[in-house]
């Protein structure tokens, strides 16, 4: 990827689709890519019109309404729901989530 | 009895014309009959429906009644439905039964009000033309060949076609506002955290807003008094105490002073889209109000804002389709991380991936501060820019979309197109600002809308103003000849 100096006229290669796919956790097919990548450097290039704007002193906004979070106390709120949850799992066992083998 | 609105089957209801049954087999009956065509429905909850239907002339028998009671709406598929499948229009959720109900639904459902069914809609509320969904597209009632607009298309479709008196929606960056403005209906976006965002699946949490798709602004006001209110289950909801929305659509009219930002009506709005919303700020100038010219200097800049903003959060949000815990999952996969990106890959439509691809740029590392801090300040600029014109004006005005529905397929491949279908719309949800789109004419047969935003939390001014202006026109009574 070009770096954060280099804004202006900004595409994104395929290596950059492909690490960008891979950080995504989503697979993409040879044939994809070139169609998104120029179609991601076209969104690109159309945010990059913010980098344009002055914003010195501008404080980024945290809340439209500038309320604060909002905090409960740390009290149980819920019951143990666990075979309701697991009836939407594609894969349980003994009320375990089953995931591919992680450990050699 | 569809071509009623949803106060007068209220009326209705109470005096005793018709019961919630009645009212129901025939909605029920239209969806039956009509729905093919135009895929408003992902759902149809038929045997619930006349169950919640039964209870509600039972309430209404035992004068435990609101005005909902009876009243058979439809819910947009982001909203979670305890036993039903909640789908967000995406091959991800095709099989999820929510076990819980979102805030929102469970208040209708409290007041009485009768669930036909769950509404198609852009997947996971990505779009503007309700193309995206995994459904397939909702076609436009005043015309097939064109798009409702979107995400709420599969609502408004419903609404526009007398397929339900009304029906919820949500809306991001206009998801509410442009498909209401496109099938002719009343549409209202509220105050960022007025209605609970609870189990109202997430896109981007600091803009997603629930709303509503009506016939009039009376409409609006019965539903928005069931939805609004705090809940404990939203970190973000406000805990300000809800007005008496129907009791302010009637109180006596004061001088309006209305701005209209000047900016609104560049060479992308459609000509005739623009004369029609200046013929509806000389209705109100009859009606009293002032109108004064305006500029939102920072607006231009919303539409690129959104796409750094809306998809960083939403490649956060969606980060949680893995294929373990619920939805789909891929088959005989080689390890877990195989297991994630092939689960990603075939759940997500091409819509979704481009955003969750865009987010994960603007937030890799080395790029924050150029993309999201920076949009994040724009973003700071365009709300200072309305608080600025709300020391000035009570509304702002101008139209809702740059030109009437287009043609399905017009725009699908061209994102860039798509995103600029709401470049009206967005600035309201970065402001967090209550708006709302209302019918104001027709260009070649096709309906337009007028946007009305206001302060926040002034919900209340804007449906009066909506109200008011709807005694003085019959533009949202209007229907679809072969729906008529």
């Amino acid at each position: 990827m070009s770096t954060a100096s280099e804004f202006r006229a900004v595409s994104l290669t395929p290596e950059d689709v492909n690490k960008l796919c891979a950080l995504a956790r989503l697979e993409i097919g040879p044939d994809e890519v070139a169609d998104l990548s120029a179609k991601l450097s076209d969104i690109v290039r159309l945010v990059d019109e913010l980098q344009a704007q002055d914003t010195d002193g501008v404080e980024p906004m945290a809340h439209p309404l500038e309320r604060p979070q909002r905090l409960r106390p740390d009290a149980v709120s819920e019951t143990d729901a666990r075979d309701l949850y697991q009836a939407n799992a594609p894969r349980v066992e003994q009320g375990l989530y089953l995931v591919p083998k992680v450990i050699e | 009895m569809h071509d009623k609105t949803l106060t007068e089957l209220s009326e209705g209801l109470a005096a005793k014309q018709f019961s919630a049954r009645e009212l129901t087999e025939h909605y029920l009956a239209r969806i039956e009959q009509l729905d093919a065509d135009l895929n408003a429905f992902v759902t149809v909850t038929a045997e619930q429906a006349l169950a919640q239907a039964d209870v509600a002339d039972a309430r209404r028998a035992g004068g435990d009644a609101t005005p909902l009671t009876g009243i058979p709406i439809a819910h947009k598929d982001i909203f979670c439905t305890t036993g039903v499948r909640t789908s967000c229009g995406s091959r991800m959720l095709d099989n999820f039964v929510s076990p819980y109900s979102a805030t929102v639904v469970a208040r209708l459902e409290d007041a009485g009000a009768v669930m036909l069914g769950k509404t198609n809609m852009d997947e996971f509320a990505m779009g503007s033309s309700n193309e995206t969904s995994y459904y397939g597209p909702v076609r436009n009632p005043w015309n097939l060949e064109c798009v409702p607009g979107g995400s709420s298309g599969g609502s408004a479709a419903a609404v526009a076609a007398g397929l339900c008196s009304g029906a919820t929606g949500t809306d991001t960056g206009g998801s509410i506002r442009q498909p209401a403005a496109l099938t002719g209906l009343t549409g209202l976006k509220p105050t960022y955290g007025r209605a609970s965002r609870y189990g109202m699946i997430a896109f981007a949490s600091s803009l997603d807003q629930a709303g509503t798709l009506t016939r009039s602004a009376s409409d609006a006001a019965h539903l928005m008094q069931a939805m609004a209110g705090f809940d404990a289950h939203d970190s973000t909801s406000l805990d300000d105490a809800v007005p008496d929305y129907l009791a302010e659509l009637d109180s006596p009219w004061e001088q309006l002073r209305i701005g209209v930002p000047e900016n609104f009506f560049d060479e992308g709005l459609d000509a005739e889209n623009a004369a029609a919303v200046r013929e509806s700020l000389d209705v109100f100038e009859r009606l009293g109000a002032t109108i004064k010219p305006l500029q939102l200097a920072h607006v231009h800049l919303s539409v690129p804002v959104y796409y750094v903003v809306a998809p960083a959060e939403a490649s956060s949000n969606l980060s949680r389709y893995d294929g373990v815990r619920f939805g789909h999952r891929a088959d005989d996969v080689d390890d877990l991380i195989d297991l994630y990106q092939r689960t990603r890959a075939e759940g997500f439509g091409a819509e979704v991936k481009r955003r969750i691809l865009t987010g994960t740029y603007v937030l890799s590392a080395g790029y924050f501060d150029a993309y999201y801090l920076q949009a994040q300040k724009v973003r700071q600029l365009i709300a200072g820019d309305f608080h600025r014109a709300f020391a000035e004006v009570d509304l702002v005005a101008g139209p809702t979309t740059p030109t009437p529905a287009f043609r399905i397929g017009q725009k699908v491949d061209d994102p860039i197109q798509m995103y600029l279908n709401d470049i009206y719309t967005i600035g309201a949800n970065l402001a967090g600002l209550p708006a709302m789109s209302i019918p104001c004419g027709f260009v070649d047969g096709l309906p337009v809308g007028l946007q009305l935003i206001a302060p926040h939390l002034m919900e209340g001014r804007l449906l009066k103003a909506a109200h008011r202006f709807q005694r003085e026109t019959d533009w949202h009574r209007r229907v679809p000849e072969r729906y008529a």
